[in-house]
């Protein structure tokens, strides 16, 4: 009565890149379970976070449940359920970088994007997270962006790193017209 | 494994190596709390409220995972440990809301507890609790984060213990929240076992939430009314206007052969008997042909009048009676005994789910043969043959689940689809459509592997249903006979089917399946018919053609079950006695408004040859027991009450003005049998009891053990008749296939297993959707 | 780029190749690389064991458990395969050395993978790095692809019979996944939880093998033993304290960075000459020796203070990850145990009532009271909350948030009075909002 009947395997969302690669995964440890957590960091670095297909498709691949997804899922931070804008500003402000002026550094993104912690700009092009220690306190304050490692930063940097990524942006915006 | 021994606060203790130093301590009486220590559920170290010191060992050890060997040594009373516990439920209480007042759990809260025992006197928490809104899951189901101390025992039974897997937990730290498996809904089995299980207010149940407070209540243990399992279910009542209201029903009582479990009809299913459509008063149906409202005196006379009539004008066999599948072993007993010697005819049926006639008789001058439900759970092997247990013998389900979690047991699945126990299944086999039949055969030749493997067990418990009848049942028990060591349960439907059937309610059969051809100890009964009566098919057909002057029906509803067309009832007189106004009783010419299970006291008999005893738990305003309806009856048709129920120590009952006496010639036997078992008669023909004593008296298999059953514990009939046992017929049999949420017509009338049917079916839908 | 930095003082060992292009697998071998797995080839395990006792090489997880006697503990006969599992979770705020390591020299960490596989019998390896270390992540799966490619992964490495195996694996943002259970859990799919020990990993480990553990500095370490002899290697630091390490010298020092110096080396030499002193002339306030988890000391504390292991854990602290956090006067104590305990507020698993209740709580307690509405109970309070976590909780992270608050209030009571009575904090710097904290 309660377990679902299994369903016909509905297309992936996933490109045909990445569905190849995930079934590279699965077939990759002794164990298929392991493949879960870089197959949800995978498929949300395409696209863009965890919706509901994510979860769904991914649970199927692996054969669990998509409880058992988002009970997994939602315990590590850097998957998210929500979208992040294209550019996730992670400012560091643990320890080191906040002896180093990580505070100062996270409030000039404040103030140079109009948004708050977990906030998104409304073009979409970037979003603000306070995050816990990156693994460069000896070249603190560092902020990650995406995958991107910046460290060494003070405040006055910051616009400087935003328009690196806007003209990054807009040459990928021009390559793909 | 051999014991050890180990010192705790100084005294030698004794027990298996691998023991637990928890249940070490709690059998040898020293306590230690807990929170997230379950027997039987995987171990967690989670709540930290076991630490102990253990000599050489630098930090405190959770009782709760330590296993003893030999010369260790254990402190659980120091100042030390106290202060950890007063820590841990102060560190607790910190983002606890202390509703106390208004929460469901109140009065009976393991925090509540804990913290009187162990923990602090005032609180110095002066931060902001965490607040979350409380979620309603399903129509059983809320959750109330705050209260939540995450010990995760709810997914833990839900997952080990039900194998459904429906909760998880979602987010880390102190945002962690115990989830659903639908995003904020619960697609489940809806047991309602997280709910039991939660030691505090978190999981609160959609029936009982908010309506009163646990010291308001008074308890009363009894047996489910649902399915043919027998769960022990104690009843939370409220005093109401005289009478009693049920407003819970739970396993609190652990004492059951479910012990921690109950299923959603148990949990939720009770509200049926506050429905407001039962009925309160006798209905007769006037000049008008409409039911209307009468006095009991009215109504009995109407009844007895007509009844004596028939009787009288075109003998017994022109009338017919039904009796009912949940009523108790006492009452079944009476009905038949009223059918045969105060209506004068075999016409007596129930509306058979499975073939038990056919199991007596195959099991004829066998003893011990029959495994009970604990024999089961508890069985090294078990065949499983057909049906659905999951869906349609809950307690069985988790009896095998348990079986073969705890105790490795070993489960063979043979079925004709695939059915969710195969999970626990060691082998499993897809037997044809309409292949069971050759099964014994199959086994027999042991080419399969999973023959093979059925073959290689010691010894075997068969459980198996509705599939065989008959012949086929004949075949599979002289399979398990030959091979030796092999017990049988042979399951159906509803409370006291089994019952029904051991009692008698056959046109061909006597109580313990005595042919009526040789009625030996039924010899006594005065006036027995002994040509076979109709059954039930062959009733409503006779009906149809206006053959059947009268028909009585006790707490079943054939208009419904066979589609009966009401006009084929339209010639004869009929009599229901039934809780609701059913398709059977609106048809009826007299309605008496019957008390239901949990109303009355008595005994069941599930599917298993466990016996239980019913106790009064509600009371409602204007109802009788079908006992007493029926020895009122019997009395206002003039039939002879001591003989029919054996009461009272002189010959004389005043207001009812018959006498049993000493037969001619003969010595009063119930009388003699009482004495020789130092019993003292029953005082009053409506005491349940006096059946009840002849039941034990009379009928082969019911030679209860009768102080165990007394005191509340499950006892075993056995089911066999003397060889040569004439055949019943099988063509009637109809297995009622209920579901986790249905109960035949009485599920019907439960608002809360209406509601969560309706929930289950809504995510069916979804999850088809998507 | 992470800066590299180097000083006289410096013992490179492990950091010998950084810079030098060893993330190419030729370079690596041009540099010495893949001798010492050629070496322990032709040995027996329990040489390879052997050795490594000798060395006196302590885990650079943080526990400072001998790596020899570790793998010691594994059973040599198994039903079920071993493994060996590289931590390379990094995540305890004051540390990214392993950063450097993977970056400069994964090679090293590949052929102290195998090693550790031949000493204790196990055919299989994984090197899970943290789920922020995407880049690291492809040098490391690069390199290990090159390995496979040269023959030394796979079957018959090295032209031999024995064969081994190494996967790759991202996390994705814990940092209890460090705790090695944990990372079990992780590495099987599941949440980050830690598992109940006994059974202890070399014994019931991964997938229910059993299973070594290490950081990846420690890993990193083992080709360098084998290369240099286990006694010279042991020769470099204090007794039972074999070798360099990496310390993350990080906060308010004129030159951080990541230094490798050899075990024992004084901890107020390593500020002021290695780190070059307090940034801007300022005084020394404290130093929070070995990662945030452990007790912070005060400058009275380190005068004489060899970094060893056991100098360190007499002086009431730990050795830890070698991060090293230096913290000038004006810096407010009670800010910096506010964002200590965030951290492990936020980190906490959950599991276990203590350190998930008790970090919340102290989180909002610190918060409340650096805000200015901290009243004089709060102080004896907080104490007593994180002693009563202390040695309590299901895993060691509970003790790591407790232990350096505990030290904060017991070192720094004054401070945390003079926040008392609505005062502002004596720190507040113009301009500088109040922290919001994750
Ligand atoms: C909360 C917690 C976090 C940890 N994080 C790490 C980590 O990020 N990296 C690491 O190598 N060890 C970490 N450890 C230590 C590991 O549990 C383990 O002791 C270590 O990886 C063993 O390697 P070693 O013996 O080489 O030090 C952590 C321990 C705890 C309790
Ligand atoms: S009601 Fe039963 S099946 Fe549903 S979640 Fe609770 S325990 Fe699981
Ligand atoms: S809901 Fe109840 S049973 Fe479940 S984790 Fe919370 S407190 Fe425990
Ligand atoms: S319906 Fe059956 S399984 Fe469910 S509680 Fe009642 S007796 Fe138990
Ligand atoms: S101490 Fe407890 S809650 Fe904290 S990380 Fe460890 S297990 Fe989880
Ligand atoms: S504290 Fe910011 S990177 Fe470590
Ligand atoms: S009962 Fe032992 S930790 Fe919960």
């Amino acid at each position: 009565m309660s377990p679902k009947n299994m369903k016909e395997e509905p297309l992936t969302i996933f490109s045909p890149q990445l569905s190849a690669r995930f079934d590279a995964l699965v077939q990759k440890y002794p164990v298929k379970r392991s493949a879960l957590i870089p197959m949800l960091l995978y498929a949300q670095d395409e696209v863009g976070y965890l919706s509901d297909a994510v979860v769904a498709d991914v649970a199927r691949r692996i054969g669990i449940t998509e409880l058992d997804v988002r009970s997994v899922a939602s315990y590590y931070s850097m998957l998210r359920f929500k979208p992040a804008g294209k550019y996730n500003i992670q400012v560091c402000t643990n320890i080191c970088c906040m002896l180093r002026g990580g505070y100062e550094l996270f409030d000039r993104f404040r103030e140079e994007l109009g948004v708050e912690h977990k906030g998104i700009t409304p073009d979409g092009l970037f979003s603000l997270e306070e995050v816990e220690c990156i693994g460069a306190c000896s070249w603190a304050p560092a902020i990650q962006v995406n995958y991107d490692f910046h460290d060494e930063l003070d405040p006055d940097r910051v616009p400087g790193i935003l328009d690196s990524y806007r003209s990054q942006a807009k040459a990928e915006g021009e390559a793909h017209a | 494994m051999a014991d050890v021994t180990f010192t705790v606060d100084g005294k030698k203790l004794t027990a298996p190596a691998g023991t637990l130093l928890i249940e070490a301590c709690r059998k040898a009486g020293i306590e230690i709390p807990s929170f997230c220590y379950y027997p039987g559920l995987s171990l967690q170290a989670a709540c930290r409220m076991c630490l102990v010191r253990m000599a050489k060992v630098p930090k405190l050890q959770t009782a709760c995972t330590t296993a003893v060997a030999e010369g260790q040594e254990f402190i659980t009373n120091s100042p030390e440990i106290e202060q950890a516990r007063k820590a841990m439920t102060e560190l607790l209480l910190g983002n606890h809301p202390l509703d106390c007042p208004v929460c469901d759990a109140g009065g009976e809260c393991e925090l509540q507890d804990m913290t009187f025992k162990y923990g602090a006197g005032e609180t110095f928490y002066a931060e902001a609790k965490n607040h979350r809104e409380e979620q309603q899951w399903s129509p059983a189901v809320f959750y109330d984060r705050p209260r939540c101390i995450l010990c995760y025992r709810c997914i833990r039974v839900c997952g080990e213990g039900m194998d459904v897997w429906a909760l998880g937990i979602e987010n880390r730290g102190s945002r962690s929240v115990i989830a659903p498996n639908q995003g904020n809904r619960l697609d489940c089995e809806q047991c309602g076992m997280c709910i039991d299980i939660c030691p505090v207010g978190a999981l609160t149940s959609g029936t009982y939430r908010y309506k009163t407070r646990p010291w308001e209540m008074h308890h009363v243990t009894t047996v489910c009314t649902h399915c043919a399992d027998g769960c022990k279910v104690t009843l939370g009542l409220r005093q109401v206007d005289g009478a009693a209201e049920i407003i819970r029903s739970d396993n609190r009582d652990k004492s059951g052969m479910n012990n921690d479990f109950l299923c959603a009809k148990g949990r939720f299913g009770f509200d049926f008997a506050g429905s407001e459509q039962r009925l309160s008063m006798p209905l007769v149906r006037n000049a008008a042909g409409k039911l209307e409202p009468a006095t009991w005196e009215d109504a009995l006379r109407v009844a007895a009048t007509r009844l004596t009539e028939i009787r009288g004008a075109r003998g017994g066999s022109a009338i017919g009676v039904i009796g009912s599948n949940r009523t108790t072993n006492e009452e079944n007993y009476l009905l038949q005994k009223f059918a045969r010697t105060v209506l004068n005819t075999n016409n007596i049926d129930h509306e058979r789910t499975t073939d038990y006639a056919a199991f007596a008789r195959a099991l004829a001058g066998q003893k011990g043969k029959t495994a009970g439900l604990r024999d089961v759970a508890f069985a090294p092997a078990v065949l499983l043959i057909g049906g659905n247990p999951t869906d349609e013998h809950p307690l069985l389900a988790w009896a095998l689940r348990t079986d073969a979690r705890l105790s490795k047991a070993r489960l063979y699945v043979a079925n004709a689809s695939p059915i969710k126990l195969e999970r626990q299944a060691k082998a499993t086999l897809r037997v044809a459509a309409g292949g069971y039949k050759d099964l014994p055969a199959q086994l027999e030749k042991g080419e399969s592997d999973f023959a093979k493997a059925v073959l290689a067990e010691e010894s075997l418990v068969v459980v198996f249903g509705e599939e065989f009848r008959g012949a086929d049942v004949a075949n599979l028990v002289a399979w398990g006979l030959k091979r030796g060591n092999v017990t049988f349960a042979y399951l159906g439907d509803h409370s006291n089917s089994r019952g029904a059937a051991d009692m008698g309610l056959l046109p061909d059969l006597l109580p313990g399946y005595v042919p009526l051809g040789q009625p030996a100890g039924f010899s006594e009964y005065e006036g027995l018919p002994t040509a076979p009566g109709k059954d039930l098919r062959q009733m409503l057909d006779a009906a149809g053609k206006g053959e059947l002057g009268a028909l009585l029906v006790m707490g079943a509803n054939p208009v419904a079950k066979r589609g009966l067309d009401p006009a084929a009832l339209k010639n004869t007189f009929v009599v229901a006695l039934d809780i609701f106004l059913t398709e059977t009783a609106e048809f009826a010419d007299v309605v008496f408004p019957a008390a239901s299970l949990y109303e009355k006291s008595g005994t069941v008999t599930n599917a298993f040859g466990d016996v239980q005893l019913v106790r009064k738990g509600a009371d409602r305003a204007g109802v009788k027991s079908d006992f007493e309806i029926l020895v009122r009856l019997a009395g206002e048709m003039g039939a002879n009450i001591k003989a029919l129920v054996p009461f009272g120590k002189t010959a004389v009952m005043g207001d009812l003005g018959q006498s049993r006496g000493v037969q001619s010639g003969e010595a009063d036997r119930h009388a003699v049998w009482l004495a020789a078992n130092g019993l003292e008669p029953r005082l009053s023909p409506f005491d349940p009891f006096a059946a009840f004593d002849e039941i034990v008296r009379l009928v082969p298999g019911y030679d209860l053990d009768r102080l165990n059953l007394l005191s509340g514990n499950d006892v075993r009939a056995e089911i066999g008749a003397a060889p040569g046992s004439a055949l019943s017929t099988t063509d009637a049999i109809a297995p009622a296939h209920d579901g986790l949420f249905t109960s035949g017509t009485l599920g019907r009338y439960s608002k809360a297993l209406k509601d969560i049917q309706e929930h289950q079916e809504r995510e069916l839908l979804e999850s088809a959707a998507d | 780029m992470p800066r590299l930095v180097s000083h006289p003082d410096e013992v490179k060992i492990i950091s010998r190749r950084f810079g030098q292009g060893a993330e190419k697998i030729d370079r690596y071998i041009e540099l010495g690389g893949y001798e010492s797995v050629k070496k322990c080839l032709a040995q027996t395990p329990d040489w390879i064991i052997n050795e490594m006792k000798a060395s006196n090489l302590r885990g650079r997880g943080g526990a400072g458990f001998s790596t020899g006697m570790k793998w010691s503990f594994v059973p040599k006969q198994s039903a079920k395969p071993k493994y060996v599992l590289v931590n390379g979770d990094e995540s305890e705020p004051g540390t990214c050395k392993d950063h450097l390591i993977f970056l400069h020299d994964p090679h090293s960490v590949i052929e102290g993978t195998i090693i550790a596989g031949l000493a204790i019998g196990a055919k299989l390896g994984f090197i899970y790095l943290r789920g922020e270390y995407r880049y690291l992540l492809r040098i490391v799966e690069k390199a290990v692809a090159d390995a496979y490619e040269r023959g030394f992964l796979g079957k018959g490495i090295f032209g031999t019979q024995a064969d081994f195996d190494i996967i790759t694996q991202t996390g994705a943002g814990a940092y209890e996944v460090g705790e090695e259970s944990a990372l079990m859990e992780s590495l099987e799919g599941k949440r980050g939880i830690p598992r109940i020990k006994p059974p202890f990993p070399a014994v019931v480990g991964l997938y229910g093998g059993p299973t070594i553990i290490n950081n990846a500095e420690t890993i990193a370490t083992v080709p360098h033993i084998f290369a240099m002899g286990a006694e010279a290697y042991s020769a470099v630091g204090t007794p039972r304290n074999g070798g360099t390490r990496l310390f993350c010298l990080s906060g308010h020092v004129e030159r951080p960075g990541v230094y490798e110096l050899p075990m024992g080396y004084n901890l107020k030499k390593m500020i002021y000459e290695v780190g070059g002193g307090i940034r801007g002339g300022r005084k020394l306030k404290a130093v929070v020796p070995g990662g945030s988890s452990t007790p912070v000391l005060l400058p009275e504390e380190i005068e004489n203070l060899g970094m060893d292991f056991d100098q360190v854990g007499k002086a009431g602290s730990m050795l830890g990850s070698g991060g090293v956090v230096v913290i000038d006067d004006q810096t407010c104590i009670v800010e910096f145990a506010l964002r200590t305990i965030s951290f492990y507020q936020h980190e906490s698993c959950g599991w276990c009532i203590p350190c998930r209740e008790g970090t919340d709580w102290l989180k909002k307690s610190l918060k409340r009271f650096h805000a200015g509405f901290g009243t004089a109970s709060d102080i004896d309070n907080i104490r007593y909350l994180a002693e009563n976590m202390l040695g309590r909780t299901f895993c060691p992270l509970g003790d790591a948030a407790a232990m350096p608050t505990a030290a904060f209030v017991k070192k720094f009571r004054k401070e945390f009075e003079d926040h008392l009575d609505g005062k502002p904090c004596p720190y507040a710097k113009e301009g500088v909002p109040q922290l919001t904290v994750v």
